[in-house]
């Protein structure tokens, strides 16, 4: 039976959210760079053509040799050049508007880039003269200095050095990401037609196989796919493995069977979760049916089939499905 | 002695917001098909598939995988992927025509930019111990740039406000265009910074979008289309990733990928350049030589429309539409990646004789 | 036109471990870089162009990091292009590579392929959930295992070849300075005894996760004239094919297939068996090595698991797979298909040291990425093409 799914004016979407907080190494160069800000201590690093590059650049630009001449760099200078952030971003020094900058410290040849605090655009002007704020705990990383503000002319008021510390080897930088992923058109079809608890796939019109859930274009032929074909909610487990591995981001708790479930009548198997029988029980070639959620949490997703269970028939005869491994 | 030549583009009208998935595939199926029916080729002729696109703006490890759905990749192709703007992907199968091991192939470049901040996310691209947790955005970065030749009088924001009048004026006559048509320099210079010095019309729009170029080798060329686009030079190069260390007022590496691109003063017809923000075009102008005589993105421009990884590629497109449509007989085309400027790559393209 | 002559003029690796706390992201790819030119004595003005390979940025957090490590890859002022086909990365690095020189565009060409996995945490990365989906999947491993159960399955196999396997790469390993795991004296019982990870796949038939580096060094035939014994690039293949379609073959899939007799033909070898040398396959979980033996052509459908058990496999043995350790060895996943490679390059070279094959002259190096879907090989020989 062909069933027709709701039509849909725009396609599902929901957002990715991609989140670690990223441990990086440092490498001798960059060790010293960040255990100097844990010292509020600003170093660069003499490179080939006699400039001091503030950061310290690990490599030379010209003579790809690594760069270990480093030297003392004032927490003062002046700004080469600016621009205003009016909606700040998160991440951002500020969670208000500020300048971005880059800075050319007393010492330095090459500016550094960096956040200066100043109520509005007009009181930054290219050429005024720069001090470092730093935090009061400073860690070992780029963020130790809070941020600049002007330096009034009257003689630099410099913070106290912190006490040496303990060679910093390593940064944590946190990386936070929304994406917003939509499905496409064939896949909220299919997705709303599950939220009717229905199975729906399409045809590929040129080979004719029933892709489940379906796609945008057949992956073989590249075209859309056509007729929508309804399909029971029982088939065989083609191939499956039992996860035993626990990791970061995991939403089942091993051990647990992820198998191919091939539903009677599609060409293509799709992964899902076998219970109702103890993982060493599952078999290639079993037959499965879906074991539902209770109706009332039924969303356009996949997980409204819990999980699939074994039916108690006889097994699928290898050769009917040894062609979807 | 040109070995390839460009003998068809497409592309998916730029827009805001798609509502296709970050996968690509509904933007490149027509796209594919408008190749196919301007080539007479189907998806099976192609020797060589190369695609351009990012994991970052769709938020998945190898996103760029499901894009191959659009091609029908069975029997199995031979292809491969940048992570990079489609016009490095470009000049990947540009390469493997010039190899001789295949005659035709297809490169193709796709970003749904919407999915995401864009701005934000570009933040990535910097260093990622010095600059990058601090989370400096695109806008942000190109502002400094801008303001640096400002203050020593390399160009003025009338200059830059030119750019966005003359390049959203023409962009009127692209049908693929998001933004088109513009009101004066001076109604625009009298709206408020967006990112002081920056002014929203100094800033390419975000753009979804994707585009695919089919190159042939020179002996077969004419097969497909009356008037092929002969590649007479295609080179690239990157600078230094230390903003503080460069230039920013000027482009060592267009200037040096132009003159391997046998960029040599002689004329251009028209240029067809990947500057997202206007004063970037005044900076490739003049590292490219360009005078007044070129006509600068008849297209309209990435400032009409910047479709991410299929900017550059469509660069490439354009400026070979205008030799294959018989209105120029020696064109550039140029494709930037990374901050202010950081890579260019560069592409001279004539008509056969 | 018609393809010029490379070669392989130097390779150079980083010592791979689970993290490498002492380098940065930079500092991780100059290792490899450093000793990749030194063994090619070639200077960076000899440097034309720079191909770098990685698999996806999510797993170090950085976008397009090859724009960050321009300097460090002494690119400044180069050409710069940045390959990505998720695990067959490093092999396709290193086809690209080749291409600038076979097209004539260059004369000599740094290849580099890298990853830092312990900037994050490669299971993660692998495996988030994407909307809308059953949130079942569990890494790679998790991914390949129903796969590595069809094989047996289909093959009839005995329960302990994949065990096989693991004891002879960890073994070949242990002699392979390089490899982040030295296990010399690990036992096929050990092996056995280890935990299921994703059943049938255990842990210690399981590549680790590392952080590493690989470097090639690839010149025009002027270029190799100055080498005393360069490794010529006899033929490359790749191949793609969509990672799930109806009735796709996920054991022994026709992009493999394919890219294989492609490769066979160009290199003029008809008997891979018997011409082949040495093998450096991509092998991360142990059963796929019978199972690509098969895909590959060495071994006939159904046959591949025989050659294992016979010990052919073994350094010594008809066909020496993975003498460097392999992937089960060592997997830094954006590079360790340019170790492949690479290893092969430097059986033909005379330069693998203790795992050096006696006379081997015709090597072959393979990796795939994606869902096994992604294939790239290359042959190299002693012996300068016709």
């Amino acid at each position: 039976m062909v069933t027709v799914p709701q039509s849909a004016s725009a396609p599902l979407s929901a957002p990715i959210e991609l989140s670690f907080d990223y441990t990086r190494s440092l490498g001798p160069t960059l060790s010293a760079f960040m255990t100097g800000l844990a010292e509020r201590r600003i170093l660069g690093a003499r490179a080939s053509d006699g400039r001091v590059f503030v950061p310290p650049a690990e490599f030379d630009p010209v003579t790809a040799q690594p760069l270990s001449d480093l030297v003392d760099i004032a927490d003062e200078g002046s700004v080469v050049s600016w621009t205003w952030v009016g909606e700040t971003l998160p991440g951002q020094p500020f969670d208000r508007p500020f300048a971005w900058a880059f800075i050319k410290l007393d010492g330095a040849d090459t500016p550094l880039l960096h956040a200066v605090d100043v109520p509005t655009a007009d009181a930054m002007t290219t050429g005024m003269r720069v001090r470092a704020r730093w935090t009061d705990s400073p860690a070992g990383n780029i963020n130790d200095i809070a941020c600049f503000v002007p330096a009034d002319g009257a003689a630099p008021a410099t913070a106290a050095p912190a006490e040496r510390v303990d060679p910093v080897e390593m940064i944590t930088t946190p990386v936070q990401l929304s994406v917003q992923h939509s499905a496409s058109m064939e896949e909220t079809h299919y997705l709303q037609a599950l939220e009717q608890g229905k199975l729906v796939g399409q045809r590929c019109p040129v080979c004719e196989k029933v892709y489940i859930p379906p796609r945008s274009a057949c992956p073989t032929d590249g075209v859309p796919p056509g007729e929508y074909v309804e399909l029971p909610d029982r088939g065989v487990v083609t191939t499956f493995c039992i996860v035993n591995v626990p990791f970061l981001g995991q939403r089942i708790k091993p051990p647990y069977v992820a198998a191919y479930v091939l539903l009677d009548g599609a060409d293509i198997p799709f992964l899902h979760l076998i219970l109702g029988c103890e993982a060493s029980e599952v078999r290639m070639g079993m037959r499965v049916e879906a074991a539902w959620r209770p109706r009332e949490e039924w969303g356009p997703t996949l997980q409204n089939i819990e999980y699939f269970r074994p039916t108690g028939e006889p097994d699928a005869d290898y050769d009917s499905y040894k062609e979807h491994l | 002695m040109a070995d390839v030549a460009v003998v068809a583009f497409a592309q998916a009208p730029q827009e805001r917001h798609t509502s296709g998935t970050t996968n690509g595939v509904e933007a490149l199926v027509p796209v594919f098909e408008q190749l196919y029916a301007a080539t007479g080729l189907t998806n099976r002729d192609i020797g060589f598939w190369c695609s351009g696109s990012s994991d970052y703006l769709s938020g998945r490890a190898f996103s760029f995988i499901s894009a191959l759905d659009a091609i029908g990749t069975f029997p199995p192709i031979t292809e491969s992927h940048v992570e990079a703007d489609g016009a490095w992907a470009l000049y990947e199968a540009w390469l493997k025509i010039k190899t001789g091991e295949v005659d035709t192939a297809i490169a193709y470049g796709f970003g749904k930019s919407s999915a995401g901040l864009l701005r934000r996310t570009l933040a990535l691209q910097l260093d990622p111990y010095t600059v990058a947790p601090l989370w400096p955005d695109s806008i942000s970065i190109a502002g400094l740039q801008a303001r640096l030749g400002l203050d020593a009088g390399l160009w003025s924001e009338r200059d830059m406000a030119d750019v966005a009048v003359r390049s959203r004026r023409d962009a009127e006559t692209n049908p693929n265009a998001q933004l088109q048509g513009s009101k004066d320099a001076d109604e625009l210079l009298a709206e408020p910074y967006f990112a002081d010095p920056l002014r929203k019309h100094d800033c390419a729009p975000v753009t979804d979008g994707a585009a695919a170029i089919v190159l042939a080798s020179a002996e077969r060329a004419a097969e497909f289309t009356e008037r092929p686009a002969l590649i007479t030079g295609i080179a690239h190069r990157i600078e230094s990733s230390h903003l503080g260390g460069r230039d920013l007022t000027s482009s060592p590496s267009a200037a040096a990928a132009g003159a391997a691109a046998g960029v040599d003063g002689s004329r251009f017809d028209v240029a067809e350049l990947h500057a997202p923000f206007t004063h970037q075009e005044l900076i490739l102008r003049s590292a490219l030589g360009l005078d007044g005589d070129v006509r600068i993105n008849p297209s309209g421009g990435p400032l009409a429309g910047n479709p991410m990884f299929a900017g550059g590629l469509t660069r490439i497109g354009e400026a070979a539409n205008r030799i294959m449509s018989g209105e120029a007989g020696r064109a550039l085309a140029h494709a930037t990646s990374g901050p202010a400027l950081q890579h260019n790559l560069v592409c001279v393209m004539e008509a056969a004789r | 036109m018609s393809k010029q002559r490379a070669a392989v003029l130097g390779t150079g690796q980083t010592h791979h471990k689970a993290k490498r706390p002492d380098v940065s992201m930079a500092g991780l790819c100059r290792e490899a870089i450093d000793r990749a030119m030194l063994d090619a004595q070639v200077e960076w003005k000899d440097i034309d162009a720079v191909v770098v390979g990685k698999a996806p940025d999510l797993f170090e957090g950085v976008m397009m990091p090859e724009l960050y490590l321009a300097d460090a890859l002494g690119a400044v002022g180069k050409p710069l292009l940045r390959v990505h086909t998720a695990g067959s990365v490093g092999g396709a690095t290193a086809i690209v590579a080749s291409s600038l020189v076979q097209s004539g565009v260059h004369e000599r060409v740094l290849a580099v392929a890298w990853e830092k996995q312990s900037e994050s945490n490669a299971m993660w990365a692998l495996s988030i959930p994407v909307p809308f989906n059953m949130p079942v999947g569990a890494g790679a491993g998790g991914y390949f295992a129903p796969h590595v159960r069809s094989y047996i399955r289909r093959s009839g196999a005995p329960q302990h070849i994949g065990s096989l396997v693991a004891v002879k790469d960890r073994r070949n390993g242990a002699k392979n300075p390089y490899a982040h795991l030295h296990q010399p004296d690990i036992t096929l019982e050990q092996v056995q005894a280890s935990q299921m990870l994703w059943d049938p796949i255990r842990y210690d038939e399981t590549c680790p996760s590392s952080d590493g580096a690989a470097a090639i060094v690839i010149g025009s035939e002027n270029a190799a004239a100055a080498c005393a014994n360069p490794g010529w690039i006899h033929a490359t293949a790749m191949r793609s094919e969509p990672t799930t379609f109806a009735g796709r073959d996920q054991v022994n899939p026709q992009a493999g297939r394919d890219a294989a007799a492609s490769l066979w033909k160009q290199a003029g070898i008809t008997d891979p068996l018997r011409q082949i040398d040495a093998a450096e396959i991509y092998v991360p979980f142990s059963w796929f090595e019978p199972m690509w033996l098969e895909n590959l052509g060495f071994a006939a459908e159904g046959e591949g698991w025989k050659l294992t058990e016979a010990g052919e496999t073994e350094i010594g043995g008809k066909l020496p797979v993975n003498a460097s350790g392999g992937v089960l060895s060592s997997n830094p996943i954006g590079a360790s298909g340019m170790l492949r490679f690479l290893e092969a390059a430097r059986q033909v070279m005379g330069r693998a040291e203790e795992h050096q094959v006696d006379g081997a002259r015709t090597a072959m190096g393979h990796a795939y990425g994606g869902g096994s879907q992604f294939f790239s090989m290359w042959v190299v020989g002693a012996a300068r093409p016709e």
